[in-house]
């Protein structure tokens, strides 16, 4: 008899959006790979070397997070691959995608090889680089896409920045056509934003801070759309902050442009007032706190409400961290100088449940949204499985207990980065266990 | 003889301001957001009591003997810094300062490493103006002395606004009911912001009034009870106390104004434009001015005017703060 590494995963209850599951059930992982889907106490076709009890757990397909910043190389007091990836794990993810504003920014050959080779030695999660779309990120010259792409990229984003010229972001677009690859914007009118900290509101005039409007974002979705008309090519929205970027993307939808679109889970669930530092939910909070400094801004309490009913409507494809690692001194500063930023992955699932408890979302529909929603937008990759329980799809399992009560404490986090407002805040909901490629490679 | 009479008075002084400060329990003066009624009051009162320390021969009292004061200030301000410097030496404190161009700044020494090195040197009070908004609020959460702020940013000078309701009250009696009018560029004025808490504590009618351009977004909402005007003429219509802001030439160049000569024909303080207001209103002007632009020199210096009064007072209305700090947060008992 062979030696079995099979894991059987027993008593959870099931939650695959990609073919509909929403049901008890047990699971058989082995070879790094999804054996069998049964019913409960199902015997399975396979004697497991192990069991995860899973009672009163949900299990579902491995997190996925479109947009996170690993910062290597350059930037490793912020953040590596390891800390990032582990920091991934314990939050229920089995697939990040890093951005490329590194140091040297991920350009190049190398560098994409360099990140690879990183993640396979030392990541404890599946790593996706999304490389430049402009050379060293300067939105003058186009990347190499295709030698980017053969080297491993799922994407392009200029992330931190936009693409600021439109006519670079066209010939983007028509560039990265035949790749099959999305273009990922941060869209922002530079011009609009310039100098902004927060959120243009009554929040910041208070508080005499430079806002950036909604607008500002607005702008630029409306302008990415139109290029995506013009040029057939793909773009994925990042971050979406705003209710008008929501009417965009939806008009853009109805008329079948290819447009996909993501948010982020604090955008889905805090707001500017936050700035002024008076939350009973966030004790620690105080005005000017830099860590509610994020860009795009925290919006208001409308804006919110809207890209929660953009997720219920498809219009956005998927929750995405920009899980942001700083550093103390990076945000130890005025509001001004402070570096933009939450460092999100451990508390990801935690608020975004929060939308689950208050009867927000459906479980199921934030499930999809963090695996078979992603999972499309990745597909073109050509990374064939992911985000799906079913058979022969990779072992990559997210088991959760969505009632499991913790505080919030940054000093803990797998993430060098600490910047986050919600310590000290109670969340709702938590990764027990984590399994890529069948190896549990977190289990709280 | 000479000593016996400074102590005597400085009794005196000290049994005035003993009775004024029961309201008081602030650590740091950073805005008036936070301030009651009440509270503004007693600084009031207080400085009322200073003010009357200023008109005597010798000005010093030994109040804050033994404490050290420092201001530190990242912004060229002559006026408010020499204020503050000469309140703090008439209540006896040891004076230090600094300013941006003398001090590490430029040598990238962070604004955190200055202040907590003035607090290991044994500031008391630190007094602290900052080009950025929240400047003090951030100190304030790393240092154990207390922070008045000088004005941060766009965001607030609460001591410009504390010794514009002291000369509002010493010339119209009270402050209650009044209508104040502020004109000019509110978007980026401390003194404006600082000035709306104030004097919606104390009952009086707020109107703010500049060019679209130069409002700040949602202003309704973050001031729900403040009137906002466009027309300087409406804005003045009945006003009490009109209060020009200072314009700063930058903000043609920015794009949010046409020219300087269409903001002085739309919106300088002029006699005619004054006419509107009650008859004898106040004028007041947080200084520097830059005559002929946001105001003409007939109003500036005219019998309306109180800009010069508003100097005088800002010391009194500092030591009040200085004495009520000193007193509120380290123990002399």
């Amino acid at each position: 008899m062979p030696r079995t590494d099979a894991l059987l995963i027993r008593g959870g209850h099931l939650i695959d959006p990609s073919q509909g599951l929403d049901a008890p059930g047990d699971i058989l992982l082995a070879e790094g790979k999804v054996a069998w889907v049964g019913k409960p106490g199902e015997p399975p076709p396979q004697k497991p070397a192990q069991i995860l009890p899973a009672k009163g757990l949900v299990v579902c397909p491995g997190f996925i997070d479109l947009h996170c910043h690993l910062r290597e190389p350059g930037f490793e007091e912020k953040e590596t691959i390891a800390t990032g990836t582990l920091a991934a794990a314990r939050g229920g993810f089995t697939t990040v995608c890093c951005m490329a504003n590194t140091n040297p920014p991920l350009d190049n050959l190398a560098s994409v090889e360099f990140v690879l080779r990183r993640a396979a030695e030392l990541g404890a999660v599946r790593v996706l680089p999304v490389a430049c779309v402009s050379q060293g990120r300067k939105g003058q010259e186009l990347a190499e896409m295709a030698e980017l792409a053969g080297a491993g990229a799922v994407a392009f984003s200029d992330d931190g920045d936009p693409v600021a010229s439109t006519r670079l972001m066209r010939h983007a677009l028509e560039y990265a056509l035949p790749l099959g690859l999305p273009i990922m914007d941060h869209p922002q009118d530079v011009s609009l934003s310039q100098g902004g900290v927060m959120h243009e509101g009554w929040v910041a005039t208070r508080l005499g801070l430079k806002g950036m409007p909604s607008a500002a974002e607005e702008v630029a979705v409306a302008r990415d759309i139109l290029l995506a008309e013009l040029t057939g090519g793909w773009v994925h929205l990042q971050h979406l902050s705003t209710a008008g970027s929501v009417e965009l993307v939806r008009l853009a939808k109805e008329k079948g442009l290819p447009i996909t679109a993501e948010v982020t889970p604090h955008h889905l669930a805090l707001t500017h007032e936050l700035v002024l530092g008076k939350s009973p939910d966030f004790p620690g909070l105080h005005p000017y706190d830099t860590r509610t400094k994020v860009n795009p801004p925290l919006r208001s309490k409308e804006d919110v409400a809207a890209l929660i009913q953009g997720l219920k409507d498809g219009i956005i494809d998927a929750i995405a961290t920009d899980h942001a690692p700083h550093t103390r001194v990076d945000k130890e500063c005025e509001y001004d100088l402070a570096a933009s930023g939450i460092s999100g992955l451990e508390t990801a699932l935690g608020l975004l449940l929060g939308l689950v408890h208050r009867g927000e979302i459906g479980l199921p529909d934030l499930i999809a949204l963090l695996t078979s929603g992603p999972a499309r937008i990745l597909k073109a990759a050509g990374i064939p499985g992911l985000g799906t329980l079913q058979a022969g799809a990779p072992a990559d399992v997210t088991v959760f207990d969505p009632d499991a009560e913790w505080t919030v404490e940054p000093e803990a986090f797998a993430s060098k980065g600490r910047n986050t407002l919600l310590a000290g805040a109670v969340l709702r909901g938590k990764a027990m266990a984590t399994i890529y490629g069948g190896k549990v490679v977190f289990q709280g | 003889m000479r000593m016996r009479e400074v102590s005597r008075r400085a009794a005196e002084s000290q049994a005035i301001l003993s009775t004024e400060t029961k309201e008081w329990h602030h650590r740091h003066v950073l805005d008036l957001d936070d301030f009651s009624r009440g509270e503004i009051e007693a600084v009031l009162d207080t400085a009322r009591a200073m003010k009357e320390v200023l008109g005597r021969e010798i000005k010093r009292v030994p109040t804050l003997r033994g404490k050290t004061v420092v201001t530190a200030f990242y912004e060229p301000s002559t006026r408010t810094r020499v204020s503050f410097e000469l309140a703090a030496k008439n209540l006896s404190a040891d004076v230090a300062s600094i300013s941006a161009q003398a001090s590490s700044v430029e040598k990238g020494e962070s604004l955190l490493d200055t202040v907590r090195t003035f607090q290991a040197l044994g500031a008391d009070i630190l007094v602290l103006r900052h080009w950025q908004s929240g400047a003090p609020y951030f100190v304030a959460q790393h240092v154990e002395a207390s922070i008045i702020s000088a004005g941060d940013g766009s965001h607030a000078h609460p001591t410009q606004a504390l010794l514009d309701l002291f000369t509002i009250r010493e010339r119209m009696g009270s402050i209650e009911g009044l209508r104040v009018a502020i004109i000019g560029d509110i978007a980026y004025s401390r003194v404006a912001r600082s000035n709306v808490w104030g004097l919606m504590a104390m009952g009086a009618q707020v109107v703010l009034c500049g060019p679209s351009t130069l409002l700040p977004s949602d202003i309704e909402k973050a001031y729900p009870d403040v009137i906002v005007e466009t027309s300087s003429e409406a804005a003045l219509e009945g006003a009490d106390v009109v209060m020009a802001l200072r314009l700063q030439r930058e903000r043609q160049e920015a794009g949010l104004l046409p020219s300087l000569r269409e903001y002085i024909r739309l919106y300088q303080l002029n006699s005619e434009r004054l006419a509107r207001a009650r008859p004898g209103a106040l004028v007041l002007h947080p200084g520097p001015m830059n005559e002929g632009l946001e105001i003409s020199p007939e109003v500036a210096h005219g019998p309306q005017s109180a800009i010069e009064e508003q100097v005088t007072n800002g010391v009194a209305v500092r030591m009040a703060l200085l004495y009520l700090l000193a007193r509120g947060g380290h123990a002399e008992d």
